[in-house]
């Protein structure tokens, strides 16, 4: 399963959220504390660092034996013994990636998105393939037993979402939903740090996530930010629950009242404290250095997948349901005939 | 000699408009005679981007010499420059007083883009 952690605001604990929570899932197996039983506690856990603009989430893992590999896009270049200056290409294209000036073809990679429109309508095969590269992609090892991937855009690079995509690409367990999620958590469970905000960078990472966990704080900033980004999950057909990170207290607050408005489970409180601010801010693990953020993570976590599980229930109900509903109705159809 | 002035309105009157990609008209004047075109620039108005790119195109295809605007970026300047047109930039005031400060030759043609793309 894939569960995305993702907040519109930024700087509200996404990362903070996503390491520590990799950390206790990865313990959590090892100690065999749990209702489910993967076949390779080693690689149950991964956590993916999608923000690839500001990736953060290896200063806290500290990852060892990375492995870089550098990752482009493809970009149009043209061979002018072969072109017609007939201008179809820049026809096509969106971003202005390509146009004729004063008889020459001129191209704006950075402006390009690689739909390769222009060569699909080139009538003389004009257009060959170049490439601007996009950034590095990033895989280690954290001595806590899991394995974190994480991008890094190239500086000057503007858009971020092809990263996004090669970086997801690596995600190796599929999306459940839809399917049986429940056979799917026994394979693995990918982590996902979501970049900041409901634009496209947000929107590419959260695609196709089983669940996505919110991190909100309760300011006014905060839940304005949180409520377009549940509207943008609403539209994207992912399940949600809301984590209040630097809770000033027990007591109900403007998310609570949203969130039950909205009818979305708020899953855990991580309380404000002055010391974890100062953890973090060392690049150290909360669940390593308190014992209170190690529980709350704990039961954070084991909330997650109880809720997932549930889900996977009330899917696999509907399916069946719906399947009966189906064949009952085709009998009826049979039975006038 | 054929000079294009990014303008915000549709007359000679018309206050320069500082912005090249996103001005709401080129007027293309013949320095001598004064006698003017207008070419309007909505094509841009609903690209998300690339906008100078689709204005430098339409300045180089009316076949003026010379573009006298505010501010020109990266990529414009790059079309502009392609087509053999050449750029001033930094200017103010009205239409016609900035053709006759043109014609007497108070304005140096800029070496390169004046301000950096914006188009994120």
């Amino acid at each position: 399963m894939i569960v995305t952690v993702a907040s519109g605001k930024g700087g509200t604990g996404k990362t903070t959220v996503a390491v520590n929570l990799a950390v206790t899932a990865a313990e959590a197996i090892r100690a065999t504390q749990l209702v489910i039983a993967p076949e390779n506690p080693e690689n149950f856990v991964e956590l993916i660092d999608c923000d690839v603009e500001e990736p953060n989430a290896h200063l806290f893992v500290k990852p060892q034996n990375v492995v870089k590999q550098e990752i482009s896009t493809m970009v149009p270049a043209v061979d002018m013994a072969l072109c017609t200056l007939c201008e179809e290409c820049e026809k096509i294209c969106r971003f202005s990636a390509i146009t004729m000036i004063a008889k020459k073809i001129m191209i704006f990679p950075e402006m390009c998105h690689s739909c390769k429109g222009c060569s699909m309508v080139c009538p003389t095969g004009a257009i060959k393939e170049s490439s601007r590269v996009l950034g590095s992609l990033l895989t280690g090892q954290s001595s806590h037993g899991f394995n974190l991937t994480w991008g890094e855009l190239r500086v000057g690079e503007a858009m971020s979402p092809p990263l996004i995509k090669q970086v997801k690409k690596t995600i190796t367990c599929r999306s459940g939903r839809g399917n049986s999620i429940s056979e799917d958590i026994n394979n693995k469970l990918s982590i996902v740090d979501a970049p900041p905000g409901t634009s496209c960078p947000a929107v590419t990472t959260l695609r196709s996530s089983d669940f996505a966990l919110l991190v909100a704080e309760e300011t006014p900033f905060g839940l304005n930010d949180l409520a377009l980004t549940v509207e943008a999950l609403k539209k994207l057909g992912v399940p949600m629950g809301i984590v209040i990170n630097r809770a000033d207290s027990e007591q109900k607050g403007i998310i609570d009242d949203y969130a039950e408005k909205e009818n979305i489970e708020i899953m855990q409180r991580v309380p404000f404290s002055r010391e974890a601010a100062k953890i973090c801010s060392k690049g150290l693990l909360l669940v390593n250095e308190l014992p209170e953020m190690k529980q709350c993570f704990k039961e954070l976590y084991l909330k997650i997948v109880s809720r997932i599980t549930q889900n996977a229930k009330e899917s696999k109900y509907k399916k069946t349901f719906t399947k009966t509903a189906t064949s009952s109705s085709d009998n009826s159809i049979v039975g006038r005939s | 000699m054929k000079v294009a002035v990014s303008s915000s309105g549709t007359n000679l009157e018309s206050p320069l408009d500082p912005r090249f990609g996103r001005a709401s008209y080129f007027l293309i004047i013949d320095t001598d005679t004064l006698a003017f075109e207008v070419k309007v620039n909505d094509q841009n108005m609903n690209l998300p981007q690339g906008a100078g790119i689709q204005a430098g195109k339409i300045v180089a295809n009316c076949g003026v010499d010379c573009l006298i605007t505010g501010n020109c970026g990266p990529k414009a300047y790059n079309v502009l420059q392609s087509a053999g047109v050449r750029v001033v930039t930094g200017v103010n005031g009205n239409v016609k007083e900035v053709v006759e400060r043109f014609k007497n030759k108070e304005f140096e043609y800029s070496q390169g883009p004046n301000v950096d793309g914006h188009w994120v």
